[in-house]
């Protein structure tokens, strides 16, 4: 019971961002060509509403499911990593057109070619957990 | 019930993103996607031999049961709501596409780029997993993806999530206007 939330959660995820077409390469292609407002009014309203929700949370010290305080770890500050992953990031994602939740809805969608991105996406976390003494922070 | 079959809005997607995100924190977790790469390789054994591999994975167990809820998702939208329809992109965009082989307007995805039969072709096989070793890489390296930084992040107004977002600009708009022209010429 524990998990069956989240497991119907990402089903609500999944429908939502497919039905969204947010999922497809030609969306994200036609966002960095600045040539839609669709993906744009998307990512501003959920963070708009999620702004008024996350201040919610912490004026209102509400509280979980389980009763404990709903706490929110900040983001490390290491901003060298911030922007040169953010920018390799950057380049798969409009390369492939899909951010990570996009690939596993792709690969129910039946878009086999994607199981060779999530393939390279485990690849490419595990070589930066090889080399990432070596890599600015 | 007609509404579900049509194209979702987005200012009705962006809201009910948002009710994910509140409801994750409900459930006493956080929006992050990237994380789950993580959690698999962890769960795979790669704490044996990395350091940064090894920690307690099972504590993100509910990350790869909502990763498991997402792939059920896309498969229920795809089967029983119409979400595979061709996706329709604006004429410029279109042109565009045309000037480079790229069919548009007539698909969900472009069969030039991600069509199966690319698993099958070098070139096909470096876009596909060269883009996934990128964001593999990329989003461990800059702590989250779109859902960890664009959406928590910047709805906890984190800079480093902005510094990120600014980051994924500058790498989607170099591949879109300088490479993809380039490997698809």
């Amino acid at each position: 019971m524990r998990l069956l939330k989240f497991l119907l959660l990402g089903i609500f995820f999944g429908i939502v961002l497919a039905k969204a077409q947010v999922i497809s390469w030609f969306r994200i292609y036609e966002m960095f060509r600045f040539e839609s407002f669709h993906m744009y009014g998307i990512i501003g309203s959920a963070v708009v509403l999620g702004v008024v929700i996350v201040q919610y949370i912490k004026l209102s010290h509400l509280k979980a499911i389980d009763g404990t305080p709903i706490t929110i770890q900040p983001k490390p500050t290491t901003y060298k990593a911030s922007i040169l992953g953010g920018i390799l990031f950057g380049l798969g994602w409009a390369l492939v057109g899909a951010c990570p939740g996009p690939i596993y809805i792709l690969i129910g969608a039946g878009f086999w070619s994607f199981i060779l991105v999530l393939i390279g996406a485990l690849l490419g976390t595990f070589i930066y957990g090889v080399v990432k003494e070596k890599l600015p922070h | 019930m007609q509404f579900l079959l049509q194209p979702f809005p987005w200012y009705v997607v962006g809201p009910l993103i948002a009710v994910n995100l509140f409801l994750l924190l409900y459930f006493g977790q956080r929006f992050g996607i990237s994380t789950g790469l993580k959690t698999t390789c962890a769960a795979l054994g790669a704490g044996n031999k990395i350091p940064f591999f090894k920690y307690d994975w099972k504590k993100e167990d509910w990350l790869l049961v909502y990763t498991l809820g997402t792939i059920i998702g896309g498969f229920l939208a795809f089967q029983f709501l119409d979400a595979g329809d061709a996706v329709i992109v604006s004429d410029s965009t279109k042109t565009a596409l045309e000037n480079m082989g790229i069919t548009a307007n007539q698909t969900f995805n472009p069969v030039e780029i991600v069509g199966t039969e690319n698993l099958f072709t070098l070139k096909g096989i470096a876009i596909l997993l060269g883009g996934g070793l990128l964001i593999g890489f990329g989003t461990r390296w800059a702590n989250g993806c779109t859902s960890g930084h664009a959406i928590s992040g910047l709805s906890d107004l984190q800079l480093p999530s902005l510094v990120a977002v600014i980051g994924f600009f500058i790498g989607g708009l170099v591949m879109t206007h300088l490479l993809i022209p380039i490997i698809f010429k």
